[in-house]
């Protein structure tokens, strides 16, 4: 996400003070223990793991984090918070990245067609909270 | 007892079998349900960025409906992304003044943080109590309507969670179901994924993701021997019908039917003939009560 950097005219030390700022944690409290990951169901398809994600920007390297799939197949099940022995609430953190790349203009969602038998007895509760999670 | 009610958008649409099923157990428990007039959208997830106040208008909105309709009653709720995102909104805004200020400017009268939500699960247990419900079943002579169901509780993920907040019970080892279930008569299966997500809302933005997530947790009920997924949430219960193995291979209801059946409610109440999963559910159902 060179250009978001570049757009907003942002050093990377100021998109991770965003993120806190944005999550309200503090990335530093992380010491790297892997329970986020072990409990995330999401894991198995994210591209950069949780807690790869908070060492990268504890690294300051936003970049990587910012281009990654995994804010975006986060399903804001809050395993990690509820589990963290540190208390970073990483679901936070999570959003506050989607927030970042959606309020940058970068929008990925993608509204599937799904069947109509699914479409049907889709919830409401899921739609509303899909657009919710892609509009910052 | 009296309680202010509050259904949201899917309990009137797909789900309309949860809102059924919970009005006639309701009913039967002699809990009086005053339903918001008019209601609007509680938002469907909390917004967990600190500066979103926008988004928590729409929860607030709904907030101050209920301290505009009766201000001495809590206000329940059964969808768990209502009962999260309302919960955790009147939190937020209880604990931050400043926050509470700016989001009552938009509303039509300022949020006196005051409401208190909960959820059905809380009042069954915390003041009807499971004895009452046992001796309730005996009476009705219905206490065989469930006995030997091997059932699995499926709490999902926002029911319980931040524990801090919604302090329903232990987010990692929780029983207000399985006792809930126990008092019913089911055999209850323990089931180490009962707080896994489903996949939430990714059945609209990554349905591939959600359908794994889904199947996970119907292939392991499945594997403990369960024959039926019980669930407190709408989305729950579609991505397991829907994005797991089979399409509704696995049986899913929810608690307020299974509840409705061991009080010897009509099954027309509790939305066991409209609905197609749960037909499936009474025509598989080994313990052929119904
Ligand atoms: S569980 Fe907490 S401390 Fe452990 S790696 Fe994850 S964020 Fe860091
Ligand atoms: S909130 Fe997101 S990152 Fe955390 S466990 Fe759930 S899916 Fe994984």
């Amino acid at each position: 996400m060179r250009a978001l950097i570049h757009k907003n005219n942002m050093q990377e030390k100021d998109l991770l003070r965003e993120v806190e700022e944005l999550s309200g944690q503090n990335l530093y409290a992380c010491y790297q223990c892997g329970k986020c990951t072990a409990g995330c169901p999401l894991a198995f398809s994210m591209d950069i793991l949780p807690h790869t994600i908070i060492r990268l920007m504890q690294l300051g390297q936003l970049e990587p984090v910012l281009s990654s799939n995994t804010p975006w197949h986060c399903a804001a099940c809050l395993t990690c918070s509820s589990r963290c022995p540190k208390g970073v609430d990483l679901a936070r953190v999570m959003e506050a990245l989607r927030a970042l790349l959606i309020r940058a203009g970068y929008a990925p969602i993608q509204v599937f067609r799904l069947p109509a038998e699914l479409a049907a007895q889709l919830p409401q509760q899921a739609a509303v909270s899909a657009l919710r999670k892609h509009s910052g | 007892m009296k309680l202010l009610y509050y259904p949201g958008c899917t309990l009137r649409t797909v789900a309309q079998t949860f809102d059924l099923s919970a009005k006639a157990v309701a009913a039967a428990l002699d809990i009086e349900l005053v339903e918001l007039t008019d209601f609007t959208c509680c938002g469907g997830l909390f917004p967990q960025t600190t500066d979103n106040l926008m988004s928590l208008l729409a929860p607030a909105r709904v907030l101050v409906h209920a301290q505009r309709t009766d201000p001495a009653q809590r206000l329940m709720t059964l969808c768990t992304f209502c009962y999260n995102t309302l919960k955790r909104t009147h939190y937020t805004l209880a604990q931050d003044a400043q926050k509470r200020a700016i989001v009552s400017e938009y509303l039509e009268e300022p949020y006196r943080a005051e409401v208190r939500v909960v959820h059905l699960l809380e009042v069954l247990r915390d003041d009807i109590g499971y004895e009452a419900i046992s001796q309730k079943i005996a009476a009705n002579g219905a206490v065989q309507a469930l006995q030997g169901a091997r059932v699995a509780p499926y709490y999902g993920c926002l029911l319980l969670r931040p524990s801090d907040e919604i302090g329903m019970d232990d987010p990692e080892q929780p029983t207000i179901l399985e006792d809930l279930l126990h008092t019913l008569g089911c055999t209850v299966v323990d089931f180490p994924w009962k707080t896994e997500c489903c996949g939430s809302f990714l059945s609209v933005s990554k349905p591939e993701l959600a359908r794994q997530c889904s199947q996970t947790i119907v292939q392991r009920a499945t594997q403990l021997g369960a024959e039926m997924l019980v669930t407190t949430c709408p989305l729950c219960s579609y991505n397991i019908a829907y994005m797991g193995p089979n399409h509704t291979a696995m049986t899913v209801a929810y608690f307020t039917q299974l509840l409705g059946l061991a009080l010897g409610l009509d099954q027309d109440q509790l939305g066991l003939r409209t609905d197609a999963l749960h037909q499936q559910m009474t025509s598989q159902w080994k313990g052929g009560a119904i």
